[in-house]
């Protein structure tokens, strides 16, 4: 019997390999549930999942809902913008008033790193965290991983090369914690004022440039590019980074031809994939879509099951 | 394949109930029983309940195959995420995937499961079957009835019926499970 | 007339070089010649095993009045000044009102000579409301009492702007203290920019952001003459810049805090608000960088940055929470246990001369000295005294530290200002 004991999930960095491959191995359990006829169980039966978030999120949210769904838990969607939240009560004053209304899971989506931590050290109510800030979104992490061993049977040796804004995505730091601790190697790619030289610290390979790793890699994880204003300072533009990283026809030929092409979507076709090419077969988008209502699933019971005792 | 389970022999004091010789004849006798009550082999199939009931599910389907001269199907269920005690429990089971006929429906579903107790795991197999689809009939085969039901389920196949009181433990240790001989013990609390 | 006399103490005084087993004699509010004690009825404190010191002065904190009292008052701030050991404090204009007038400044003054146990010296805003923008009225806060002009927790990031400053306050002979920061360079950072940053995905506040300033500010000095001193450093960088620029005599001074010495921006890995100020924590190759700044005289001054917030203020998301700790309870403590007693950076009559002489001497306070007919502000300090930090015996109205639970060695055992005792252990 694997002992899993967390009410949370809060962080990846905190988990053992171990507790990595249960969920994994949790998850390849639940997936089955989607391929029966009645596609739900009943161990969240009398539950209340609560979506709060307060970062937009359709994606996130309706994969958590859909999964809390099959598991027979009740699910409320909160959305509020921070700016409501920062100008009426604290995040504090709003989680108790949930758990207050006998909450058991609150998912959380927030736009501040330490945010899902802050609110599952001051709640009994499980927080699964749907991405907090810039820090981490483990359930992404989780289901890339999830597919990763799905298609290629394993984790362990695999190149796995995670490209584009690494400074401010939280699926690159999950990413890398579940990589490095089921024994993958990592290389970020990406301009080199979106990947500094300081992620090297965490164990992992940083490039700067995308043909030196095209033909070494197992997987390529595509990270959402954007160019909003606050990014303007950190490269010219889209077509520059779509010239300088951009998975191109070309640059796809060259990869191994067993190597998979992730993406955490919503994706930019033509930006940082070729439109044909995130159709293409190599490209396993959907699947992670559908492992991460598995993921997802497996999270929420192994949580709440651990809430229990 | 049901995943090991830890080797751990049952406490000093248990007592041996059943050894390797007679878990076979049991298994042996329960073939034949399965095959007098249902006639159309073609459409039966075994399911264990993870762990030690996918094992017995498999020693009696290949003697079912033995003694008619064709081979039958062992699967398993997990019944784990059916199970309607996930708040109460001390140690949640680890899920197991589920291996079953590519289609239930006019098929006999023979649930197999090593002791019956309060019916709950059974309960729960039967949710987890219907979830599936839907078999023309579910029956259900223990090794070891031991009594206090707390639902109206019974079995249609029973090993050994062992009258227990409520503190008293039954233990199933298999070779393929638990890396032990073949043995049933039951202990005082 | 009260009269006490400290005996056979260990009497350091930086400002006349003594460090000697001696007698100090208080008479009326002034340090007297101990000689004249005979025959006259006095208060006897025996000071054997303990130092003698002129009264501390911490020419950084933040006592939040006008405008913030739930944070901090000038009563409950200068109770945690003499549990500290500090006969003196320097307060930073950015309260609500902003000390940009001298009618906040005579408030302020007002309301310290009411409610305060210890000297409160006002310092005024640079510019009006500490916007940057245009200079507040620098001459009347000055006639109204200030020692000091300083935007501290902003900074004047209009260059011209501040040079202006730095002329005109020249008339006046105030020194100019800044908040080192460049807001592009900062950014929204909130901690260190560093592999911690990298790591926890928070936004960074690099060193340079800081170094730019400090550079800025001794290129100014240079060209006006008039002294600046650079607020609670924290980067290894300016600790360089300000050993190179005040080699060639340049009117620059820095200071350093005690958490910039005693943490790193590891310890922000559990998101725990308490470890968010402004400049925040840095690297342990900083840490050194300041010590050294201490051991070879580049740093010349102490303070605390004390900086109370409400526990609801702090307890809440990482980047949402202010920046700011207490320091005036734990600042003695710490510099002790690791200058004095861990690192061995300096001697204890150099660690005095950092909170006596050097801020006196920038603020032109006749104090900071055990000087005979010079206030008789005094702090006796066990430095060998061990003890644990409790946050909850704190005289702030704030709880907001991090050293809650750390153990000490040294610290302040009685605060004597103008001759009476207004705290003891």
């Amino acid at each position: 019997m694997i002992a899993w004991n967390r009410k949370d999930l809060v962080a990846l960095e905190d988990l053992t390999p171990a507790e990595i491959n249960h969920i994994l191995d949790t998850a390849a359990a639940f997936k089955q549930v989607g391929t029966r006829d009645i596609k739900k169980v009943p161990s969240l039966r009398g539950q209340t999942l609560v979506n709060f978030f307060v970062e937009a999120s359709t994606r996130t949210r309706t994969s958590f809902e859909l999964a809390a769904v099959r598991l027979s838990a009740d699910v409320v969607n909160i959305s509020v913008s921070t700016s409501s939240l920062t100008k009426g009560e604290t995040l504090k004053d709003t989680a108790l008033n949930l758990q207050a209304l006998h909450s058991d899971i609150i998912v959380l989506r927030h736009s501040s790193a330490g945010a899902a931590k802050f609110l599952a050290e001051r709640l009994e109510a499980s927080v699964i965290n749907a991405g907090d800030g810039s820090h981490e979104h483990p359930t992404q992490a989780l289901l890339d991983t999830f597919t990763i061993r799905e298609k290629l049977g394993r984790v362990a040796g695999l190149h796995v090369a995670i490209i584009g804004d690494i400074l401010f995505s939280r699926v690159a730091r999950s990413n890398i914690h579940a990589l490095l601790k089921l024994g993958a190697r990592v290389t970020l790619v990406g301009p080199s004022t979106l990947v500094p030289r300081e992620f090297e610290r965490m164990g992992v390979a940083v490039t700067h440039r995308i043909d030196d790793v095209l033909e070494e890699v197992d997987v390529v994880n595509l990270l959402r590019i954007q160019h909003e204003r606050q990014r303007q300072e950190y490269f010219p533009s889209l077509g520059e980074y779509t010239a300088l990283f951009g998975l191109t026809k070309e640059r796809a030929a060259r990869l191994k031809p067993n190597a998979l092409i992730m993406h955490p979507g919503p994706i930019n076709r033509g930006v940082e994939i070729d439109s044909d090419i995130a159709d293409s077969g190599r490209s396993v988008i959907l699947d992670q879509v559908t492992n991460g209502l598995a993921v997802r699933m497996a999270v929420l019971y192994l949580c709440a099951g651990a809430r229990g005792k | 394949m049901p995943k090991q389970q830890n080797p751990t022999p049952p406490p000093p004091g248990a007592v041996l109930v059943l050894d390797a010789p007679a878990i076979d004849r049991i298994l042996r006798r329960i073939a034949h029983e399965i095959i007098e009550g249902n006639p159309d082999l073609d459409r039966l199939s075994l399911v264990g309940i993870p762990s030690r009931g996918v094992e017995i599910a498999r020693r009696i389907a290949a003697h079912i195959s033995q003694i008619a001269g064709r081979p039958i199907e062992a699967g398993a269920i997990d019944v784990s995420m059916h199970r309607d005690d996930l708040h109460i429990r001390q140690r949640l089971s680890v899920i197991e995937l589920s291996h079953l006929p590519e289609n239930l429906d006019e098929r006999t579903i023979v649930l197999v499961d090593d002791v019956l107790y309060s019916g709950r795991t059974c309960r729960a197999a039967m949710d987890a079957l219907a979830s599936f689809g839907r078999p023309a009939r579910i029956q259900y085969a223990v090794l070891i009835d031991r009594g206090h039901r707390e639902l109206p389920i019974r079995a249609d196949y029973v090993g050994k019926n062992i009258p227990t009181a409520p503190g008293e433990r039954v233990f199933v240790r298999l070779e393929a499970t638990d890396r032990q001989p073949d043995s049933v013990w039951i202990s005082k609390p | 007339m009260i009269t006490t006399l400290l005996r056979n103490g260990r009497v350091i005084d930086p400002a006349n070089q003594r460090d000697e087993i001696a007698d100090v004699l208080l008479v009326d509010g002034r340090i007297a010649d101990p000689a004249t004690a005979h025959g006259k009825k006095f208060e006897e404190i025996d000071c054997t095993g303990l130092v003698v010191a002129p009264g501390l002065i911490d020419i950084h904190v933040h006592f939040r009045e006008p405008g913030q009292s739930a944070k901090e008052t000038i009563g409950s701030g200068a109770k945690a000044a003499a549990a500290g050991g500090f006969t003196s404090v320097v307060c930073m204009p950015n309260t609500s009102p902003a000390i940009d007038s001298a009618s906040v400044v005579g408030w302020v003054k007002d309301k310290a000579r009411a409610e305060a146990c210890v000297n409160v010296f006002p310092t005024g805003a640079i510019t009006k409301g500490i916007a940057g923008e245009e200079l507040a009225p620098i001459g009347a806060m000055f006639k109204a009492g200030i020692v000091a002009l300083t935007d501290d927790g902003r900074c004047v990031q209009n260059h011209e702007l501040m040079r202006r400053a730095l002329e005109y306050a020249r008339m006046f002979d105030l020194p100019i203290m800044d908040h080192c920061q460049d807001y592009n360079l900062v950014g929204k950072g909130v901690m260190h920019e560093g592999p911690t940053s990298a790591a926890l995905g928070l936004e960074g506040w690099p060193s340079v952001g800081e170094e730019i300033i400090v550079q800025r500010n001794a290129q100014l000095a240079e060209l006006t003459g008039t002294p600046v001193h650079c607020q609670h450093l924290s980067a290894a960088g300016s600790v360089r810049i300000l050993r190179r620029v005040r080699a060639r005599g340049i009117p620059i001074t820095g200071e350093v805090c005690p958490h910039h010495i005693a943490l790193t921006d590891e310890s922000v890995r559990a998101f725990d608000t308490n470890y968010k100020m402004n400049p925040p924590l840095r690297t342990a190759h900083d840490v050194d960088a300041l010590l050294e700044g201490i051991a070879d005289g580049t740093v010349t001054i102490l303070a605390s940055d004390h900086a109370p917030h409400c526990a609801f203020e702090k307890e809440v998301e990482f980047d949402m929470a202010p920046f700011g700790i207490l320091g005036l309870e734990t600042e003695l403590g710490l510099f002790l246990d690791i200058l004095i007693h861990k690192k061995k950076v300096i001697d204890l009559p150099r660690l005095i001369e950092l909170y006596t002489l050097n801020p006196a001497r920038l603020l032109k306070l006749d104090r900071g000295t055990l000087s005979v007919g010079a206030p008789a502000d005094v702090t006796l300090i066990n430095p060998g005294l061990e003890w644990t930090v409790d946050k909850e015996t704190s005289f702030s109205r704030s709880r907001n530290t991090p050293f809650h639970g750390w153990e000490l060695k040294g610290r302040a055992v009685r605060t004597i200002v103008a001759g009476k005792t207004v705290w003891a252990v």
